[in-house]
């Protein structure tokens, strides 16, 4: 049965090395994030999620969450399990220290909630969301909204939940109906349905704080008529205890491909004169309050990706090792296990390359993302802020489609038994199918990426990140060997590849978006494995650099150039023919008449 | 009442051990260390006693490298309200520990000492019972269950027969055995804090402790690798080679 040992050697070296921790607890408000308070807290974690959070995995899909009368009733575990999380303080990692938080970076807790996700993907998605609810609460509510939900929210008392898609609008929210009436006390009555509200019921807690988006009578048409409610499911006295039950209810909940664990809920608000809510920030600004937290929302599903990825691999690194079956194909009378077959190996090998490149480019982002909130100098702020925007469509997109073919791969190494459910390498597979749909399928990704990212502006920032992994390649030639040979001569063939498709892009984009917008997909690709490639350079170079300084033969280090060249040899190889599609291959997809396709 | 809770740092339990090539020893490089479980549970116990009313005060004390500091904010994390790291680079051996356990004993005055009841590095079990006989306090090796009331220490400990009750006036030695409790999971405030918490470095020359090495390793090697089994006919050729060859009846 599947059991999950946090890579936490991995997860250091990317923190201290790659992604500069030390720079990230010299930004004011994060002192407390020191490298070695860092290290113990990842421990902890670490112990949580291995020893709480990963034995329910298995047994939460397979009971699944069950609804009856209204209410939702989660698997077996999961109520202690939510209970001792919040009680660890968990919730609250990243959370406002004036509400009851630890204020820790964003390079922290994408770090920690990689290890909730690996552990047990389901459970997690309930403090996910609360924490998107307490972050838009925190950045637009008003001082009572957040003196009333923010301190609870992040104790775990409560959870929150984010009602945004209804029937009709899905990937395009101009769609959206749900009513806001206003009754003149300030108070507002919500009328309308919601779908696919992760955790819009539960057991697991007193309250659920749901943010709806709606539209007020009159407003206008569109997405810039929406605004934001704060709508509980109990409405909240003015000393904090409960009252009444709140006019919304859960109808039913969807049976799903995966994360069976986590209720999917049909949201009715308002089936009995109106559900009870409070505008949050300002009327028709809804949609600007959607984007600004959108970015930590995308963030937050790229993770998912390496943590699927690296649960899958070590499941299938374990059976690997263990199954004797075939003899060495080089000639022994013996059977081995199918971990010394090279074809075996060679898919391990894409599993640990992905997963480390994964890591290490979403980890580099949260950190520019630290630096963007709090760096004293504007001009700093700014920079990382544009970083920050280009990569976010490809921490999401790409991480999220990579993890996908990573458990994928998982069920292969597996052979017939990964078909097999008691395995547990079908449940990865399973769950991660959602993360390229749930906030923004990775078509919305790269269509972002491509238009408002890189079109829009002319390519200046992608220009800039080019210009660094330049720097990076120049680095690679300063170092001997056949191992930085070959990662310096597949980088410079992507740098060169991401450069020409970007030309084309900024080039194309104003006068045949059609014919470009077909290659989003595959620049998106492009442009994740180049980053994810760069990011392997410089581990490589960081590893190099601590075998000269004296590693005392740890063999971390030389497995880590290894694996550099692997995934230059393996995937910075597939650039070129990334490239070859952007630029080339938007003509024959809209060709055909849809009446013969 | 101050409870002091001495914790060895040791290869993490996950960890398999290699032994090193040139027969001296286990091989410790790159290898990920944590606290010694059964310290774990000793320090559960001592934090849960102060959360009871009953300890005042739980000190954890370690001795060994410098690196030991991250076990004992561990320990802190889990509740330890401050730590002493009693640093040497020597290789400190059962008796050395006891004895500088006893000097710290000295200084803070503890009316309970509780120790892991081994370390999983070595199994000496010995440290506790050393400690014992050199302040000439009394012993509950093995407990399973302690309680603290007016000035007596009720321990149940584990024995070959099943379990036995001893009652004892403090101040008092206990070693834990696995039932005695199950360890939290250290609270992120508290893993915050344990950072802030005190934690004072002595050297065993400042508590007037020679730790010079008593025990030679001579060799250190993997256990032989077990051989093929055999098939028997039946029970009474079974008793035969159970006699004869294995020699165990």
């Amino acid at each position: 049965m599947s059991t999950y040992t946090p890579p936490l050697k991995d997860m250091q070296f990317v923190l201290r090395e790659l992604a500069g921790i030390e720079h990230v607890a010299q930004l004011p408000g994060y002192e407390d994030a020191a490298p070695d308070l860092v290290e113990a807290i990842l421990e902890e974690a670490g112990k949580f999620a291995s020893g709480v959070l990963a034995p329910l995995n298995w047994s939460g899909d397979q009971e699944g969450a069950r609804f009856h009368d209204k209410a939702v009733t989660t698997p077996a575990g999961f109520k202690e399990a939510f209970a001792q999380f919040a009680e660890a303080g968990w919730i609250g990692l990243s959370g406002d220290v004036e509400y009851g938080g630890q204020g820790l970076p964003k390079l922290v807790s994408a770090a920690v909630q990689e290890m909730w996700t690996a552990s047990n993907m389901s459970f997690s998605l309930c403090p996910l969301l609360t924490l998107g609810a307490t972050e838009a609460l925190l950045l637009c509510g008003s001082a009572q909204q957040k003196t009333t939900y923010l301190p609870k929210l992040i104790a775990g008392k409560w959870t929150g939940t984010m009602n945004i898609t209804e029937p009709q609008a899905g990937s395009d929210l101009a769609a959206i109906r749900t009513r806001a009436e206003p009754q003149g006390d300030g108070r507002y009555k919500i009328f309308g349905q919601k779908i696919f509200i992760t955790y819009g019921e539960h057991d697991l807690a007193d309250n659920i704080v749901h943010l709806v988006l709606a539209r007020t009578s009159g407003a206008p048409e569109g997405v810039k008529g929406l605004s934001l409610f704060v709508v509980p499911k109990f409405m909240v006295n003015a000393d904090g205890s409960l009252g009444a039950r709140n006019d919304v209810c859960c109808v039913s909940i969807e049976h799903k491909l995966g994360i069976h664990a986590s209720p999917t809920c049909v949201m009715a608000f308002g089936d009995d004169g109106g559900a009870v809510g409070e505008l949050v920030g300002k009327e028709n600004d809804g949609l600007k309050y959607m984007f600004i937290m959108m970015n930590a929302a995308r963030f937050g599903v790229g993770i998912e990706g390496v943590a699927l990825g690296e649960c899958a691999y070590q499941l299938a690194l374990a059976y690997a090792k263990d199954r004797v079956q075939g003899r060495d194909i080089a000639g022994s009378s013996d059977g081995v296990a199918i971990v010394h077959h090279p074809d075996v190996r060679r898919m391990l090998m894409l599993m640990k390359a992905q997963i480390e490149a994964m890591r290490a480019l979403a980890y580099t982002v949260a950190a520019a993302n630290d630096t963007a909130a709090r760096h004293p100098d504007a001009a700093e702020r700014k920079r990382s802020q544009a970083y920050v925007d280009l990569m976010i469509p490809v921490v999401k997109g790409w991480l999220t489609e990579t993890g996908n073919e990573l458990t994928h791969l998982g069920v292969q190494v597996h052979g017939g038994m990964g078909f097999v459910e008691e395995t547990g390498a079908a449940q990865y597979l399973r769950d991660a199918r959602i993360i390229t749909i749930y906030e923004g399928t990775t078509g919305i990704q790269a269509n972002d990426l491509i238009g408002r990212k890189i079109a829009r502006e002319g390519g200046a920032t992608v220009k800039a990140v080019i210009a660094l992994m330049q720097r990076t390649e120049a680095e690679l030639a300063q170092q001997a060997g056949p191992e930085f040979a070959a990662i310096k001569f597949a980088l410079g063939k992507g740098i060169t590849a991401v450069s020409e498709a970007v030309e084309y892009i900024v080039a194309n984009y104003g006068n045949d978006i059609r014919t470009v917008s077909v290659g989003a997909v595959p620049f998106l690709k492009l442009m994740g494995i180049v980053s994810g490639g760069w990011q392997m350079a410089r581990a490589a170079l960081a590893a190099q650099a601590k075998i000269s300084g004296g590693s005392h033969g740890d063999p971390f280090y030389p497995a880590k150039i290894t694996t550099a060249r692997f995934y230059a040899d393996h995937l910075l190889a597939t650039a070129p023919g990334l490239a070859q599609i952007v630029t080339h291959g938007g003509a024959g997809a809209m060709a055909l008449d849809v009446s013969i396709l | 009442m101050k409870i002091l809770v001495p914790i060895k740092r040791v290869v993490d339990y996950n960890v398999k051990v290699r032994v090193k090539a040139d027969g001296t020893g286990v091989d410790l490089a790159n290898v990920k260390m944590s606290m010694n479980p059964f310290d774990e549970i000793a320090i559960e116990e001592a934090v849960r006693l102060r959360e009871a009313g009953i300890a005042t005060e739980v000190i954890a004390v370690s001795c060994g490298l410098a690196a030991c500091q991250e076990t004992l904010r561990t320990a802190m994390a889990i509740g330890a309200d401050r730590a002493i790291l009693v640093e040497s680079d020597v290789d400190l051996q059962p008796l050395a520990v006891a004895k500088l356990i006893k000097a710290v004993a000295a200084k803070e005055q503890p009316q309970m000492v509780i120790f892991g009841k081994q370390a999983i590095d070595d199994d000496a079990n010995q440290t506790g019972q050393m400690f014992a006989a050199l302040t000439g306090w009394p012993q509950a090796t093995f407990a399973s269950k302690v309680v603290v009331a007016n000035g007596m220490a009720t321990v149940t400990r584990e024995i070959d027969g099943g379990a036995e009750t001893l009652e004892f006036k403090l101040p008092v030695v206990v070693t834990t055995d696995l039932r005695l409790n199950e360890p939290r999971y250290a609270t992120l405030p508290n893993i915050m804090k344990a950072k802030k918490k005190q934690l004072d470095t002595l050297k065993p020359a400042d508590l007037g402790v020679d730790v010079t090495p008593r025990l030679t390793t001579l060799k250190v090697m993997d256990p032989p690798k077990r051989g093929a089994g055999v098939k028997v006919a039946d029970v009474k050729e079974l008793v035969a080679k159970l006699k004869n060859e294995a020699k165990v009846i």
